[in-house]
């Protein structure tokens, strides 16, 4: 009986190495795509039950992640919340992630492909995976500012370093508190994230970057500008500038803000022009240079360009086949031209930096829990959308804009500032958006800012640009050439 | 090899005890880790846990010394390890499910099965001095085992959970006691089939190259066989019936050395199987909710789904290849994390490497078993070796293959690892008949100067060459004798010292 035994004893072996096998191929095979499960709420846990790695502004946390004594074991906490939402998103386990929170998602859990050899240190050592700390390139003190002088006005303001590329000051207003989102209560989070989803101030969008776009108005006259210079013309070039400008194809005109008219003729130069914000002066530049130079002019810019700074920022459009008198009007930056501050920063960062646009990027550095950098920033030449030669004569222009023109409440004493205003009309009866863009110091730029006020902020009808968006557009400056 | 060991063989105690306190090291280890990991503290009661095991493996060890001095010297270092990795893991999942504030735990339960498993298994080497007594129960271990698998269907005494009525409750305690019956059932297939091993193993009509047995013989398996498919449909227990099934059909294999018995076992049960699933509803459950574990409406499923399995796979699969680490990772997300799953628990806190260190202690253990099988040297006592051996192996398989996906998932329980009484208690018993035969195998045969010379001595010397059926069988009626306790008179007079 001893053979059948001895049989059945190699059928056993049998029977355990395919045991062994099916549990090698469920833990090792297959493990990648059942962790990858959505029903697999484990994955869930683990992202959240691990230390997840700070955001941090200026060396202070954002958003950093305390031991809570409940499943998930760590509660994220937002310290300034409503001030840095537009940069850090929240981080729900309902709603899942936004903003920094989502790109650099691997980096704060430390998944991320660069933190490979500190994952297999912990491996070895046995410690407990961590995550890494994002540092972000905001400048608390700019912020702080953009957040305080946008107050409870609808809008968003963008602060760049023109020479890098480094994003200073990312707002959106109103802002909400991912801290409410972050909650492991989800009836609680449901609950407050049904009251941000019906708040008519849209809290949860992002108007620096990926909210609706907005009509630059008169701050695209720079574009236009640009085309101009680029087609040859000088800032001392005599332009069109009636009182009332007839488009041709229609019965419709384009007047001045105020029906002014722009000089004591019915021509002016072009710097002047932009100085005063020549409505009239700029369609028929536009009608002059045509729609495909405008197009280019503002693609160069960076118009209808997918950017990621890692947020994903909404293209801004300059319209496809405009006919003339539409050509006329985008040229001031109306119709169907539309633009994210961070896109309109972006034009004034490139004028600052003498034609040379860099990438802009929040995120300067990541360093793992042992303070090891994995990532740094290192910046990055984006376009060459101008000349240096036209980016020196838009920038006097715009020096002339902020010193005697439209642009005057972004003057700050003892610097330099150069700017453009807008007030941008979106549909008939409504109070009109008010934009600034400009750098400073003018001769040395450290700072290059975009703000946009959604009707006209708290002076309604009353509101330009010049009046709304450059006092903010001031804070800003000074907060970050004050650091 | 068992001739070569014959003359080689020693007790081996002092190994066995060496053995034992790795054993007894990785189970209390284990318990300090989890508490160290979960509350951040050792455990205060680790030193008496610890000592508590400590004393179990030592008091079964002096019971070998004692009653089975040849014991197989890795057969209850192996066991002592499976039941404290199972203790551990129990005790970590009443720690994440904070069922430790209410004073009647699943471990503190777990503990006090282990404890009477192990007095138990002691009760049963003192008082069975020679595995030969059992054969001439055999009859009464049929009877003994259908009355236990019948007993949950009495009215009033069986009870249905989650389907499944394999349950009788005594008091406060839930029992399965179809896990004492395939005890009695492999002592009843072991005397049944060494009685009429010839008989069955004649040969029948040859079909497609197989030697089939002869039809008149083919009773017994379509007995078990009707018995296990009631055991299906009445009982609603996909696992026992396959477990039962298993250990006839490798007893008869065992016992008649014919592959067809083996085919016919498989056909037969595959049909019946297959009949049951396209005919009750439970059954046909379990199959769809294999073959269609990741489909959402089969995952989501409230009843008859395959939730508790893909949860499973999940925990698995986050536990890789080396597994959070003791107390890390989230089993008690998986329902019955404790019990019918504690492998994959097991699979997510120790890793791929973990489950598969966990799987070679099982391999050892039923290998030891099957080679007690062989240097045993009667028949009964080989077929019941086997037998016993081959259930564990098979538990095993249907378990962790159910867990893994790789067989529709049944409901037994793992053995040792898993939460449960009856399962404890019937798996130390078969640990405590290895053990004793084991004894009677490496002992050293006994020689022509021995007081009692009806021993089988040529069989003895070459017990694998034994063909003499009728001449074996004679000989243990001969060494029963009439006081029924011959290994007494057989063992060497010295060995006790």
């Amino acid at each position: 009986m001893n053979t059948p035994v001895r049989r059945l004893a190699s059928v056993v072996l049998a029977m355990f190495l395919v045991l062994m096998a099916s549990a090698s191929w469920v833990q090792y095979v297959q493990a990648p795509s059942l962790n990858a499960d959505q029903r697999n709420v484990r994955t869930l846990y683990n992202e959240y039950g691990n230390p997840r790695g700070p955001i941090v502004a200026g060396g202070e946390s954002v958003a950093l992640s305390e031991p809570v004594d409940d499943a998930f074991g760590y509660q994220r906490l937002y310290p300034d919340p409503e001030a840095y939402a537009a940069v850090t998103g929240y981080y729900s386990v309902v709603f899942g992630r936004t903003g920094l929170e989502r790109e650099v998602n691997d980096q704060l859990t430390g998944r991320a492909d660069s933190l490979f050899w500190t994952r297999l240190q912990d491996l070895l050592t046995g410690r407990r995976a961590q995550g890494s700390a994002v540092e972000t390139t905001i400048v608390p003190a700019a912020q702080q500012a953009a957040y305080e002088a946008l107050g409870d006005q609808r809008g968003a303001a963008v602060a760049i370093d023109p020479r890098t590329g480094a994003i200073l000051a990312l707002v959106s207003t109103p802002s909400f508190d991912p801290n409410l989102l972050a909650g492991h209560d989800t009836a609680v989070v449901n609950e407050a994230y049904r009251a941000l989803e019906a708040d008519e101030g849209r809290p949860l969008v992002n108007r620096a970057i990926a909210g609706d776009t907005y009509p630059p108005g008169s701050t695209f006259k720079l574009v236009t500008a640009a085309a101009a210079l680029e087609a040859g013309l000088t800032p001392d070039a005599e332009v069109f500038a009636p009182r009332e400008l007839d488009l041709p194809l229609t019965s419709a005109t384009v007047t001045n803000f105020g029906g002014a008219a722009c000089d004591a003729t019915d021509t002016t130069t072009l710097a002047n022009a932009l100085r005063v914000s020549c409505n009239t002066a700029f369609a028929q530049l536009g009608l002059d240079l045509g729609d495909d130079a405008l197009r280019r002019q503002a693609e160069a810019f960076g118009f209808g360009e997918p950017l990621r700074v890692p947020l994903r920022v909404t293209p801004s459009t300059f319209p496809a086949d405009p006919d003339a008198p539409q050509t006329a009007i985008s040229a001031i930056g109306q119709f169907d031209v539309s633009a994210t501050p961070m896109q309109m920063a972006m034009v004034s960062a490139a004028i600052a930096n003498g034609g040379v646009q860099m990438q802009p990027y929040l995120v300067e550095r990541v360093r793992t829990a042992d303070l090891d950098v994995v990532e740094q920033a290192s910046p990055t030449e984006l376009r060459r959308p101008i000349s240096a030669a036209t980016a020196s004569a838009l920038r006097e222009m715009m020096i002339e804009v902020v010193a005697s023109g439209t642009g005057q409440s972004a003057q700050i004493d003892g610097v330099e500032v150069a700017g453009k205003t807008g007030t941008a009309q979106h549909a008939a009866g409504e109070d009109p958006h008010a934009w600034f863009t400009g750098f400073a110091p003018a001769q040395d730029p450290q700072v290059a800012v975009a703000v946009v006020v959604e009707r006209g902020g708290s002076m309604g009808s009353e509101a330009t640009g010049g009046r709304v968006a450059a006092p903010i557009a001031r804070a800003i400056m000074q907060a970050v050439m004050d650091r | 090899m068992a001739t070569v060991a014959e003359h080689t063989v020693r007790p081996r105690r002092g190994a066995e005890l060496g053995l034992l306190a790795v054993a007894v090291l990785l189970g209390t280890g284990a318990y300090a880790i989890i508490g160290l990991n979960v509350t951040g503290e050792i455990p205060a009661n680790t030193r008496n846990y610890s000592l508590g095991l400590a004393a179990l493996a030592l008091g079964a060890h002096l019971v070998l010394r004692w009653r089975a001095p040849y014991a197989d010297p890795v057969i209850l270092p192996v066991t002592i390890a499976l039941n404290g990795i199972g203790l551990a893991m129990i005790f970590r999942l009443d720690l994440a499910t904070r069922n430790n504030d209410i004073p009647d735990t699943f471990a503190s339960r777990q503990l006090a099965w282990t404890t009477l498993g192990v007095v138990l298994a002691s009760l049963v080497l003192v008082a069975l001095r020679d595995h030969r007594t059992l054969r001439r129960f055999t009859y009464t271990a049929m009877v003994v085992a259908l009355g236990f698998v019948v007993l949950p269907l009495v009215p009033g005494l069986g009870r249905t959970i989650n389907g499944a009525r394999i349950w009788i409750h005594l008091g406060s305690q839930s029992l399965q006691p179809a896990e004492l019956a395939k005890i009695a059932l492999a002592v009843f297939f072991a005397g049944y089939l060494v009685t009429n091993r010839e008989t069955l193993a004649l040969a029948g009509p040859r079909v497609l190259g197989l030697q089939l047995p002869r039809w008149r013989d083919l009773g017994p398996i379509l007995l078990v066989w009707v018995f296990s498919l009631a055991i299906l449909v009445l009982q609603r227990d996909l696992g026992t019936s396959l477990l039962f099934f298993g250990l006839f059909v490798a007893m008869l294999y065992l016992a008649t050395e014919r592959i067809s018995w083996i085919v016919i076992g498989l056909v037969l049960f595959l049909g019946g199987a297959s009949l049951a699933a396209a005919s009750f509803a439970h059954v046909g459950a379990r199959f769809h909710a294999w073959l269609h574990a990741f489909d959402p409406e089969v995952f989501e499923a409230a009843y008859g789904g395959s939730g508790q399995l893909v949860r499973g796979l999940f925990g698995m699969a986050s536990g890789g290849l080396f597994g959070t680490g003791w107390g890390e990772g989230r089993p008690q997300l998986v329902p019955y994390a404790e019990s019918d799953f504690i492998v994959a628990s097991l699979g997510e806190e120790l890793g791929l490497t973990g489950l598969l260190a966990i799987l070679v202690l099982y391999l050892v253990l039923v290998q030891r078993g099957l080679r007690t099988a062989i240097g045993v040297r009667d028949g009964f006592g080989k077929l019941l070796a086997g037998g016993l051996a081959f259930t564990i192996a098979w538990q095993c398989f249907v378990v962790v293959g159910g867990v893994t996906r790789l067989i529709p998932l049944t409901g037994l329980a793992m053995p040792f690892l898993a939460y449960g009484g009856s399962a404890l208690l019937a798996n130390w018993i078969i640990v405590a008949l290895l053990l004793r035969i084991s004894d009677s195998a490496r002992r050293p045969a006994p020689t022509a100067s021995s007081p009692l010379v009806l021993g089988p001595d040529p069989v003895a010397a070459t017990p694998e060459e034994a063909p003499a059926f009728a001449g074996e069988g004679g000989a243990d009626d001969g060494a029963l004798g009439a006081d029924g306790r011959p290994s007494q008179v057989v063992r060497p007079g010295g060995e006790r010292a």
